[in-house]
């Protein structure tokens, strides 16, 4: 359980996708305009990560992993082309979903929904997903079981949507201020980024 | 073979250098941009991968785009661009095993690098090979020539190093220069790619 909730804390603040890892950047830095999309295509990226993760997982123990379906046999290289099947089907149901109940959110997130898909952070995270099988279990980045995983897709995608709906705070803010010309627009929201990058630094000390 | 070097097909590998970066004016493949180049090797490692993916992947695309059905386009997109960086994460691990370790997660990030999907759809979709598969190239090349530039100045202002070749003569840090730590750490990369924007875009006036 202290195991559980410490690589919830730590996928929040620690290992922050976006802080972190740089993970889904193309959709962290174009939907970021409001406060009321970002946190929809949040919610949409936090629902696909906690299903991926942990069907990602499954796949990876019992299917991929070394001696898994034939004794001797390490399938570990089919799992790019595997894990992106996963994610390209669960974003086509959440598409559907958002579509039937949230039309307004479905036309303002346009063309972003569908890429989900690939969106880095939903890749990434099963890539990290998968090398954190093979940590020995005292590491507190470990994935031991199928919890695990489901605590880290949850941390993960809420770590995101954090982040998202910050900067998209800031970025209403910042509508107001006096930018040099060539800077305005995407120059100061990288910097704007950095400077929060920096800021959750702090966490990095962080133990649990 | 004066057609295959048109005035057209020039065009396709030399404006996504400058005027159509995919880094700075289109905003494509930021995750992996800013992830990579805390040093100068893995960013250039990760260009040419980036490189030679873009460009096969446009050609085998525009090979058969005429038949692929137009619902299921991003699907089998998706497997021929994992399929192509399966085999580069291969060729990497056997031949380079050291910067295939450092770049850990985001060689497989290639698969959901935005530059590639944004490719596939815009130019490869509907155009022929030869010219897609100088757009790949012209696309990869731009990338790659951001992530030389942050990771040079991340290199050589972080730790004093080029290549891994010390660079900062000894008397300088005998006069009290002191590597910036700053610079190792990923949100200066974030702040230096809103720099590289801010200088390319006061030098290109209309693109403000």
């Amino acid at each position: 359980m202290e195991h559980l909730i410490s690589l919830f804390v730590r996928s929040i603040f620690v290992d922050n996708m976006i802080f972190a890892f740089f993970l889904g950047m193309c959709s962290y830095l174009a939907v970021s305009k409001t406060v009321k999309t970002a946190l929809g295509l949040g919610v949409a990226v936090t629902f696909v990560l906690l299903i991926t993760v942990p069907v990602d997982y499954l796949l990876q123990v019992y299917v991929l992993g070394p001696n898994c379906l034939v004794e001797g046999v390490d399938l570990s290289f089919l799992s790019f082309i595997l894990f992106i099947a996963v994610i390209a089907a669960m974003v086509q149901l959440v598409e559907m979903i958002v579509e039937r109940f949230s039309p307004s959110l479905y036309a303002a997130l346009g063309i972003f929904l569908p890429l989900i898909a690939v969106n880095c952070a939903i890749m990434g995270a099963s890539l990290f997903m998968q090398q954190r099988i093979t940590m020995p279990d005292t590491n507190s980045q470990a994935i031991t079981g199928i919890w695990d995983a489901v605590a880290y897709a949850l941390g993960s995608g809420i770590g995101w949507l954090l982040a998202i709906t910050c900067l998209a705070a800031i970025r209403e803010k910042m509508a107001y201020t006096d930018v040099p010309k060539p800077l305005q627009g995407l120059g100061i929201t990288f910097i704007t980024v950095g400077l929060m990058a920096m800021a959750f630094m702090c966490f990095s000390g962080l133990n649990l | 073979m004066s057609t295959l070097f048109s005035k057209a097909n020039k065009e396709a590998l030399t404006s996504p250098l400058n005027l159509n970066n995919p880094v700075v004016v289109q905003v494509l493949g930021i995750c992996s941009a800013l992830a990579v180049t805390a040093q100068l090797e893995p960013a250039i490692v990760m260009g040419l991968s980036v490189t030679i993916i873009t460009a096969f992947s446009n050609l085998i695309i525009s090979l058969i785009r005429n038949s692929i059905p137009n619902r299921i386009r991003i699907i089998v997109q998706l497997v021929v661009v994992a399929a192509l960086v399966t085999i580069v994460s291969q060729v990497l691990k056997a031949f380079a095993y050291d910067v295939s370790v450092q770049l850990s997660v985001y060689v497989g990030l290639i698969i959901t690098n935005c530059i590639l999907m944004g490719r596939l759809e815009a130019f490869a979709m509907m155009n022929k090979p030869w010219p897609s598969f100088l757009d790949g190239i012209g696309n990869g090349i731009g990338y790659a020539i951001i992530l030389i530039i942050v990771g040079f100045f991340r290199e050589l202002l972080g730790a004093g190093t080029l290549l891994g070749l010390q660079v900062v003569p000894q008397w300088c840090y005998d006069h009290g220069y002191v590597n910036n730590g700053m610079m190792t750490m990923p949100a200066m990369s974030l702040i230096l790619v809103g720099c590289v924007i801010w200088a390319h875009r006061a030098y290109n006036k209309d693109l403000q």
